[in-house]
């Protein structure tokens, strides 16, 4: 099973939720927990676990041979993304703007674009007792998170049985990366704070979440603070509400050592055993 | 006209909060664009107008019309993104996985697969409460090309500065370090950067730092939430020491951000002390180093 945790805006507290959530469930069960935040992954600072493992991530762009090139411009003229451009006597590449779609390089009629691969960032896969954690890091100047994600995924989904519990932080917003993080997910846990920035993402974040036709739930991080949008928009959509956070500078001063939080503040390790309680329903079929 | 720009690596850094005090303290000398297109959130502080709305149009969706298609497969064959696959005895496209890069229209044998501009989002022009000018931006949910939208954004902002001679424009930066940040920083004269006293913020600032290198763009620190964690204060104090990026001032952590916040206010309207006067000094400051 895959939960993920994302949210609109960033900084609601979805790295909190996912490390302390992760360690709490690896107590009593197997738990992967994925850093797919490749831009700034965080999860990793909070815990202390063995590296097992390592690799780099590619991505693929074409390299022009000069020797081959008729210089008829069709790589050019195919490609969607300028990635790739004739000027004058040269072709030139743009890797950075390339999807890889392998067009230009396989409809040159004279193989003079061949696809070669590219570092775009790094896998690792740590273990400590039942909890494996795996993080993926984009390389610093490359703009596109996307593909390290979805490579991220397959790792996972290779090495990991189906039934094994699975928690994804994943990137904040509401555009390509949180889709690639979230689409193969069972359901979503949305972390939103009671704040008008908060309530106006999250429901950015719940759009995001139907037109995927995802399965959401939602935990509100430092409740107490801002006002009641949040919760009587809840209410209203009939969106489940499965845990209250509060707001406390305690939580945020254990966060900004690297501790885990529900180790030592009784209140948010109860808040932390109704969303275990949510996911071990929903996962023997209870309707949420 | 100097651009600066105010980004953070991490979310929930009192970014957007601090952009739209200075937004403010700027009045009308300013131009704001509001680049955070993915979770735009500026306007709720600034209160524009929404006077002049445009969409925005970028990228492709490859459709397939069943009528004209063969069955070949050739098109599920190539694409390289998972994005098109037999469904209910027909060949179907994945929009969430569909990159648009037009190979399959490129060589359906039948010509049955055409290519759709796609609306990304809409683009606003407004007046604020302040009677300054503000470009943002609402992306379409799981939108691609942000970065795209971000340029035109800034873009216009900057062309309405030009045109009105500002002083400045005021770019709300995003989060993260992909293309929507890489176009938020292209071209500006002054980046501040927002980070709070965590080891997530000192990880994630000395990584957004390593992309402001390359651009060789000037840069300042404004460290957030100070006194949640003094020892990691000092740290990053001691990074922004060692990389000669200027340490514009520390802010406690304060509840006014979110109380201002929560009555639509910037917090140099809502808190008349210490953190007010900080700010202030602040702008004073960015303005004086953009202009350098």
């Amino acid at each position: 099973m895959k939960i993920a945790i994302a949210s609109g805006k960033g900084g609601t507290g979805k790295t909190t939720l996912s490390v302390n959530l992760a360690h709490y469930l690896a107590k009593e069960e197997k738990i992967v927990l994925v850093d797919l935040d490749v831009e700034e992954p965080n999860s990793g600072l909070f815990i202390d676990a063995n590296l097992i493992h390592q690799e780099h991530k590619y991505k693929m762009h074409p390299v022009w041979v000069e020797d081959k090139c008729t210089l008829c411009g069709l790589c050019q003229q195919v490609c969607n993304f300028h990635a790739i451009i004739r000027l004058g006597p040269q072709i030139m590449v743009f890797p950075e703007l390339c999807h890889a779609c392998y067009a230009c390089s396989e409809l040159c009629p004279v193989n003079a674009l061949p696809m070669h691969k590219q570092k775009m960032g790094e896998l690792k896969h740590f273990q400590k007792e039942d909890l494996t954690f795996i993080e993926s890091r984009l390389d610093i100047g490359q703009e596109q998170a996307v593909p390290l994600i979805s490579q991220t995924q397959k790792y996972v989904d290779r090495h990991f049985k189906k039934e094994i519990l699975k928690i994804y932080d994943s990137p904040p917003g509401t555009s390509c990366p949180v889709i690639e993080a979230t689409k193969d997910a069972d359901f979503i846990i949305l972390v939103t704070e009671p704040t008008p920035f908060g309530f106006h993402d999250l429901k950015l974040a719940i759009d995001t979440m139907e037109q995927l036709e995802k399965d959401f739930v939602v935990v509100i991080n430092r409740d107490g603070i801002g006002n009641n949008e949040v919760v009587n928009y809840c209410k209203a959509e009939s969106i489940p509400v499965i845990a209250r956070i509060p707001n406390d500078r305690r939580i945020a001063e254990l966060y900004s050592r690297g501790e885990l939080i529900y180790e030592k503040h009784p209140v948010f390790k109860q808040e932390l055993e109704s969303i275990k309680q949510f996911i071990l329903n929903y996962r023997n079929g209870g309707v949420s | 006209m100097k651009e600066i720009v105010i980004i953070s690596g991490k979310g929930g850094t009192g970014k957007t909060s601090i952009t739209a005090s200075f937004a403010y303290l700027g009045g009308k000398d300013v131009v704001v664009a509001d680049c955070d297109v993915d979770a735009a959130d500026l306007h709720l502080l600034m209160n524009p107008d929404f006077a002049h709305e445009e969409d925005f149009y970028s990228g492709e969706l490859a459709k397939i019309n069943q009528a004209k298609c063969t069955f070949c497969g050739a098109c599920a064959e190539i694409c390289r993104f998972e994005a098109i696959s037999l469904k209910k005895d027909q060949y179907s496209i994945d929009q969430l996985n569909c990159e648009g890069c037009g190979y399959c229209a490129r060589i359906c044998p039948a010509q049955a697969i055409t290519n759709e501009t796609l609306n990304v989002g809409k683009c606003y022009i407004s007046t604020t409460k302040t009677g300054s000018k503000m470009v943002h931006a609402r992306l379409g949910i799981g939108a691609d090309n942000s970065g795209k939208l971000v340029a035109k954004v800034k873009n216009e902002a900057k062309r309405i500065a030009t045109m009105t001679n500002k002083a400045f424009v005021i770019v709300d930066g995003s989060p993260g370090l992909g293309c929507p940040v890489v176009s938020s920083l292209s071209g500006a004269n002054f980046v501040v950067m927002v980070t709070e006293s965590s080891i997530s913020g000192l990880h994630d600032l000395k990584r957004v730092y390593e992309l402001v290198k390359k651009f060789k763009i000037k840069a300042g620190c404004i460290i957030n939430k100070s006194d949640i964690n003094p020892k990691i204060s000092l740290e990053i104090s001691a990074f922004l020491n060692k990389e000669n990026i200027f340490h514009l001032t520390n802010l406690p952590y304060n509840e006014n951000f979110t109380k201002a916040m929560t009555i639509g206010q910037t917090i140099v309207e809502y808190d008349h002390e210490e953190l007010s006067i900080q700010l202030t000094n602040c702008w004073k400051k960015v303005k004086e180093l953009a202009n350098q």
